[in-house]
């Protein structure tokens, strides 16, 4: 309907009108980022490094999130995911001394709690909700029972620059020159866009999300896609439970994850589930905790615990501003029912 | 999966008392034998007695007089956060943000109770208990207006909101309202006024006499008063609802206001029978419990109280397993996600038990309005 308008419009008018709000941000981040960057070179580097960073978990749990939700399943166990994750990752790491180890140790182990949110939610058509709860009990129950304490591991995963890229000014610090996870993550970005839009699996993963029934009778399997979507989401989301013990960290902590994986929800639903919208919006939320460091360090005199709750009121903002004005997948969180 | 059909000697009419008492329990009691079956594996696994460590948990939970006590005390904040969660899933939605609510309610109970003075117990302790519940009901409405007038889902909104209360809470206390007494270097607020504490009498906490009252009451509400009609309504079918003339956005915000109230007074009695002051960190965990406790006492307000001493038991007798069978506390933790698991994946538990389901159930669905208005 939308796209009929925009259609009669001459070319010019048309890109304005249908990205025109999306250049003009694009501007401003631009320029803003200049101005910064030619008064303070170290400082704008620094904060936008750390933005990267800050937002490799969220692109990734809302890479989790969307890749579910566009096949039918809601995942609100993305934190116990990575949280359960995070803790196997750092065990595997601490047991045989690799960090790559534990970082396949996380993926795997993110993998097959997917499998289980997929048991729950496409065999036992259980309410997805109240499955995506259970598995984050479960995961406070386990990483703190079998946590040690004074159980260590030696250093993390550590920046890898790109050959000349990495002296650029500018982009050289903030893009490349990230540790592995945070490169994966981008990568991750644009192979899942690929994948979704442009592929025969995307194409049937978006058909199973929207009408199974209609790709049951043409021969989708419904069943395999659920479950082939929602376990490779938990493998992404497993992967953002390595980045936060062996790559941002480098111990693991009771509770860890902190609600980021309620965040990546909002980054997910704030990037109208596509993952390129989805990396903006966790730069975003990203930029914002980079900022809040750079105030604390500035020792401006806010309680910590204001400053810390900004991605939490930030997150309902953006669920209170968006929710509704995106298009959710139609059978999403709809159990299928074969005849 | 068919219901299969229906044996006339059990069909609706002709069951008996002790037969609806069976298929309100049969579910719950099967999750509870297969989590405690496969945490004794777990046990084992990790290297522990688990024989040895349920006794000692039994012991530490039932075992005497004081054991009883603090069994009742642990399940008192667990009833009213287990009655907030059932009561607002029969109108569909899904209050994980007890946490937050129990919270406020916790610390206003608090500041009522050390800031006022003079008071006689009989004005003092139900004062800090309102106080405590009103603030519970305004964090609750919160969540509320936002699924009605933004559409945004009360599951993210009311966990987001949880941290920002444990940030507020956490403020207030290593704040404004910090102990500055000397020698106190916590961040806690003030002893309460013996005039705004709950006593027990017997070893049975008057909160948890509350409790039980506070089930009885919402009971009658849920089953017996117009507006517990319009919220069972809403939960089944809002479209029918808004159909048969209900306002289902009222209902919506006014469920949630009074969940997060009964979460509130939580906190409150929390504060007033047990802990005394409002320390952050201390109610940590108890409105999460609600959730396990109000799908264990499915859904029902009065199935929430023994859901409840059963947590509270394994909560109050977790220090003597560890100090007879040495094992980590936490392994309680492990049981009650597995219980949580088990009532939820209620078709896993019927295969093993061969429960066969007591006619149609009322099936309410959480995962309307993701995401839409």
């Amino acid at each position: 309907m939308m796209a009929d308008t925009y259609s009669s419009l001459p070319n010019w008018k048309y890109f304005l009108r249908r990205y025109g709000v999306l250049t003009g941000l694009g501007l401003v981040v631009l320029m803003t980022t200049l101005y910064f960057y030619f008064r303070d070179p170290q400082i704008t580097e620094a904060v936008l490094a750390s933005t990267v960073r800050y937002s490799t978990p969220l692109v990734l749990g809302a890479l989790c999130g969307l890749l579910g939700e566009r096949a039918g399943v809601i995942n609100i166990g993305i934190e116990g995911q990575m949280l359960m994750s995070a803790f196997v990752g750092f065990l595997v790491t601490a047991w045989t001394k690799s960090l790559w180890l534990g970082v396949v140790g996380g993926v795997l182990t993110g993998a097959l709690m997917g499998l289980l949110l997929a048991f729950m939610s496409v065999t036992l058509k259980l309410d997805q909700i109240i499955g995506g709860t259970v598995i984050n009990i479960i995961a406070i129950g386990l990483t703190g029972y079998f946590y040690q304490v004074g159980l260590a591991i030696d250093g993390k995963l550590k920046p890898i620059p790109l050959g000349p890229l990495a002296n650029l000014p500018l982009v050289g610090k903030v893009f490349f020159d990230n540790p592995p996870i945070t490169y994966a993550a981008i990568v991750l970005v644009f192979v899942v866009q690929y994948v979704l839009f442009y592929t025969k699996w995307g194409l049937r993963t978006r058909a199973v999300g929207e009408h199974p029934r209609a790709a049951d009778t043409v021969g989708v399997d419904v069943y395999f896609m659920r479950y082939a979507n929602v376990v490779l989401g938990g493998a992404i989301a497993g992967l953002a439970g390595a980045f936060l013990t062996l790559e941002a960290v480098g111990s693991f902590e009771r509770v860890m994850t902190n609600g980021r994986g309620f965040i990546a929800l909002a980054v997910m639903l704030f990037g109208k589930y596509t993952p390129l919208g989805a990396w903006g919006a966790a730069l975003f939320f990203g930029l914002t905790s980079a900022i809040q460091t750079q105030v604390q360090f500035a020792g401006v005199d806010i309680p910590h615990q204001f400053i810390g709750m900004i991605p939490y009121v930030m997150t309902i903002l953006v669920l209170a501003g968006f929710v509704g004005r995106t298009r959710v997948p139609a059978a999403d969180g709809a159990p299928y029912e074969k005849e | 999966m068919s219901t299969g059909s229906v044996d006339p000697a059990v069909s609706k009419r002709s069951k008996g008392f002790l037969i609806k008492i069976w298929h309100a329990i049969n579910i719950p009691l099967a999750a509870v034998v297969l989590a405690l079956l496969i945490g004794a594996i777990i046990l084992l696994v990790s290297g522990a007695n688990p024989i040895q460590a349920y006794v000692a948990l039994f012991r530490g939970a039932f075992g005497s007089m004081t054991a009883l006590g603090r069994t009742l005390e642990k399940a008192t904040p667990l009833v009213f956060s287990g009655l907030a969660v059932a009561f607002a899933f029969k109108a569909g939605l899904f209050n994980i943000g007890a946490q937050g609510q129990l919270l406020f309610g916790a610390m206003i109970a608090a500041a009522i109770g050390f800031g006022i003075d003079g008071l006689p117990s009989i004005i003092h302790v139900p004062l800090a208990l309102l106080g405590g519940a009103l603030a519970g009901a305004l964090y609750g409405a919160i969540p509320g207006a936002l699924k009605v007038y933004t559409g945004a889902h009360e599951v993210i909104t009311t966990i987001m909101l949880n941290y920002i209360a444990i940030n507020i809470t956490d403020y207030l206390a290593s704040g404004p309202l910090k102990d500055t007494s000397s020698g106190n270097v916590l961040a806690r607020t003030p002893e309460i006024m013996a005039s705004a504490k709950i006593p027990s009498i017997a070893n049975i906490p008057l909160g948890f006499v509350l409790a039980i009252l506070m089930s009885i009451l919402i009971w009658w509400i849920l089953s017996r008063t117009t507006l517990g009609f319009d919220i069972r309504t809403v939960g089944l079918n809002p479209n029918a609802a808004r159909y048969a003339g209900i306002k289902v956005a009222f209902t919506i915000i006014l469920t949630m206001v009074l969940s997060g109230a009964l979460a509130g007074m939580g906190g409150a009695v929390e504060t007033q029978g047990v802990v005394g002051r409002f320390q952050p960190g201390f109610n940590i965990g108890l409105g999460f419990d609600g959730i396990t406790i109000a799908l264990l006492g499915k859904t029902s307000p009065l199935g929430v109280i023994p859901a409840a001493i059963l947590i509270g038991a394994m909560k109050a007798g977790a220090s003597q397993m560890q100090f007879d069978a040495g094992v980590a506390k936490e392994i309680v933790d492990v049981i009650q996600a597995l219980m949580l698991f088990f009532v939820a994946a209620d078709v896993i538990v019927r295969k093993v038990f061969r429960i066969r389901a007591a006619g149609e159930e009322e099936k309410i669905t959480l995962s309307t309005g993701w995401g839409q208005q």
